[in-house]
């Protein structure tokens, strides 16, 4: 057996559409929309703002908090249930431990800063998509930052090791499948997110972290490109 | 929180016939605008924008089971998400009464229009059916969710389609190009009591300062089909009359939007 | 040889190299990261000789001794007042700090300022917790009456206040508002004629969003004298007064 061809005809090596904005939730300290196929991650920074109750509180530096979560007309399936459930609240673990290594808190004990992610439609990707968007929706609440982060899942789909897995690629019923989510840090190239399911050689893994490698600086480009049009200059208005 | 001052300015204005951003008492704010089919993976999806609000709504289609009490009508579910990245003052955690009532309030219109023949929806009497559930989900809360709420439920129910389905299993993948049986379409629109004021679309600043606010749900005809009154202050059979007219009238603008495309 | 990748007033994001080489010194919102010069956070670049700084463009308003500020009373207790800083930390308004007036212990606060009131006020103390003092002893600190409150970016405040003042003068002259700019942010504004409060409140939105382009102060100045038919003159405040006095 052998995967021949993608199911949506991208290359093995290639990143399915992008979209990125920034401010795109006016009451929000900073926000970003990240967009890659069909999976849409909307994401809003309140803070750094008052942690109650007060035990919460840590005294050296300021508090993350991440909140992931799926509206409910957002699954291939059926209706998500609204609310909390074990995956979102591990995903919400995992996101905050992707972005704590580049965020400076030292300027704000006792603070918290809340990180929402909301995704209206999902095609897999859903974890990375989030980091996306929160990185950029961090630094557009003006924090204090090492860089930003970008995120996507490699892999392999029967013999051949890809990139950006889609649903029907996670899905692949005729040979093994393996879906390996990763963060990247662009600037250090230090990963922060590394997560897998399925079932992968040694060779296939080192080879998909090099593609992730790759493709996540082109994530980063995209990233950089959308909050530097929110502060472009509309110097000559009138 | 009180918010004396800011109370005190909002009626000094509104004595001056002005708002804090300057719009006519009952002037929406713009855009008004509905966009279709937002999300791929629900079968029927909207995101609708007034001033700076934003909320999206999507439909999803399941089989079930009808009740035994109406054996040959479908189901139809309305749920409501203050989502806490909407507004810095909406808490993470399980629906509180603010959403309970957001969602109650569209689900009410939608119902009482009979806005789906929910006859159609059913499948085999007593056995199979379909359940429609309309999910809206706060994306931007700068005020006056309600009207912004109950206009993206009814065009995601506009925007949806049928999934392909074998038995009891559906094919989410595909769509067919069968549109949900929509007979009515209830527009909302609330009106605010501050002072001795009225005005639409409040805007959050607005919101915190009402006495009272009633959302009127108007079918094509004319006629109402539902209404919530809310806030902390009683009104006037006067006071209503008034309320529901400016409301009426309004609910043509609203209509307009929803029906251009 | 040090070599600046980017130009002044280009918007950099975290973690993006401005600078190489050790011929340049890294200032406010950079870091030096071996021979590099990083951006810490997003900002305009500011190249001054050989210091290179960021010009925040966003972020939370941090409490500084020194600072007036506008906040508001979230609560009363037996020694003050806890106020809403717009930031991530309240502060303490001490009764001796409010007031010349003899208050007996156990004595009715909020005759004085209560729950929801609006002060305008100075940053006298702020711990390495963050636990904040404020007082209202000194020209011009007071409860604001009924206004207009508005909020902005509290890095934007220097360009809504102009040089000494002038600025904000320009807008209060040209709309008949009286204008009162916190250093966290916050603004209280209010006006005897709508219109004109509308124009102040729309002008300090757009001084907000252009900040950081050059002419801001032309630009401004030319915006209000087409919309409201005045000549405008550029007046800066005396030394040693408060341009939110008077």
């Amino acid at each position: 057996m052998t995967y021949s061809k993608r199911s949506d005809g991208r290359k093995f090596d290639e990143l399915r559409e992008m979209e990125a904005k920034v401010g795109v939730i006016k009451r929000a300290d900073g926000s970003a929309m990240f967009k890659i196929g069909k999976t849409t991650a909307y994401c809003a920074v309140y803070g750094p703002r008052n942690l109650y109750p007060k035990f919460l509180q840590n005294p050296l530096k300021g508090t993350l908090r991440v909140n992931y979560s799926m509206m409910p007309f957002s699954g291939s399936g059926n209706r998500v249930k609204p609310g909390p459930n074990r995956r979102a609240r591990e995903i919400s673990l995992v996101i905050e431990k992707a972005i704590t290594p580049v965020l400076d808190l030292g300027e704000f004990p006792n603070s918290v800063i809340d990180i929402f992610i909301e995704l209206p439609q999902t095609d897999a990707g859903t974890r990375c998509a989030g980091i996306c968007a929160a990185s950029m929706a961090l630094a557009d609440a003006g924090l204090a930052m090492t860089d930003l982060v970008a995120a996507v899942s490699v892999g392999r789909v029967d013999d051949k090791v890809v990139v950006d897995l889609c649903y029907d690629e996670e899905a692949y019923p005729d040979g093994p499948v393996a879906d390996v989510p990763i963060a990247m840090l662009p600037n250090s190239g230090k990963i922060s997110l590394l997560q897998m399911d399925g079932e992968i050689s040694n060779e296939q893994l080192v080879k998909a972290l090099k593609m992730g490698e790759v493709a996540c600086k082109q994530i980063y480009e995209v990233q950089k490109a959308a909050l530097k049009d929110k502060y472009k200059s509309t110097g000559d208005e009138d | 929180m009180t918010a004396k001052q800011a109370r005190q300015h909002i009626v000094k204005l509104l004595n001056k016939t002005a708002r804090l951003d300057g719009r006519g008492f009952t002037e929406y704010r713009k855009p008004i605008s509905i966009e279709y089919n937002i999300s791929k993976s629900a079968e029927g999806s909207a995101r609708v924008q007034i001033g700076e609000t934003i909320v999206l709504a999507g439909v999803k289609m399941e089989i079930g089971q009808p009740y035994p009490d109406t054996p040959n009508q479908g189901g139809l579910m309305v749920g409501a998400e203050l989502l806490p990245l909407s507004n810095p003052d909406f808490e993470s955690g399980p629906p509180g009464i603010q959403a309970i009532e957001l969602g109650r309030v569209v689900d009410r219109a939608i119902r009482e229009a009979k806005a789906i023949d929910v006859e159609k929806l059913c499948i085999t009497e007593g056995e199979l059916c379909w359940v429609v559930s309309i999910d809206i989900c706060t994306l931007n809360d700068a005020g006056n969710l309600f009207d912004a709420a109950a206009l993206a439920a009814l065009a995601a129910l506009k925007n949806a389609k049928l999934p392909e389905r074998d038995g009891k299993k559906i094919d989410y993948k595909k769509l067919t190009d069968e549109k949900l049986p929509i007979q009515r379409l209830p527009i909302s629109v609330t009106v605010c009591k501050i002072a001795d004021k009225f005005l639409v679309d409040p805007t959050n600043e607005e919101e915190e300062v009402i006495d009272a606010r009633l959302t009127v749900a108007f079918m094509e005809n004319g006629e109402i089909c539902a209404m919530q009154k809310g806030g902390d202050m009683a009104l006037t059979l006067a006071d209503i009359e008034q309320m529901i007219s400016i409301a009426a009238e309004k609910s043509n603008e609203l209509r307009v939007v929803l029906d251009a495309d | 040889m040090g070599e600046i990748i980017v130009k002044e007033k280009d918007v950099v994001v975290p973690g993006e190299v401005i600078a190489k080489g050790m011929d340049f010194l890294p200032g406010m919102g950079t870091t030096r990261q071996g021979d590099n010069i990083l951006a810490a956070r997003i900002g305009l670049v500011n190249i001054d000789g050989r210091a290179i700084r960021l010009i925040p463009l966003s972020g939370q308003y941090l409490p500084r001794t020194g600072d007036t500020i506008i906040a508001n009373v979230v609560d009363v207790n037996f020694s003050g007042w806890r106020v809403e800083t717009n930031s991530a930390y309240s502060a303490m308004l001490n009764v001796k700090d409010a007031t010349s007036d003899f208050v007996a212990k156990g004595a009715d606060l909020t005759q004085y300022f209560d729950v929801g009131d609006y002060l305008v006020g100075k940053i006298v103390n702020v711990t390495t917790q963050m636990l904040i003092d404020i007082s209202l002893r000194g020209p011009g600190l007071r409860k604001l009456g009924e206004g207009r409150i508005l909020k902005v970016a509290s890095s934007k405040v220097p360009r809504i206040i102009g040089k000494k003042g002038s600025m904000v003068s320009m807008i209060k002259q040209a709309t008949d508002t009286k204008i009162i700019v916190g250093q966290n942010g916050v603004i209280w504004i209010s006006g005897e004629d709508p219109k004109g409060e509308l124009i102040a409140v729309n002008t300090i939105k757009k001084i907000e969003e252009e900040a950081h382009i050059p002419g801001l102060t032309d630009r401004i100045k030319s915006h209000l004298e087409q919309i409201t038919g005045r000549q405008l003159q550029l007046q800066e405040t005396p030394e040693g007064m408060s341009h939110n006095e008077g």
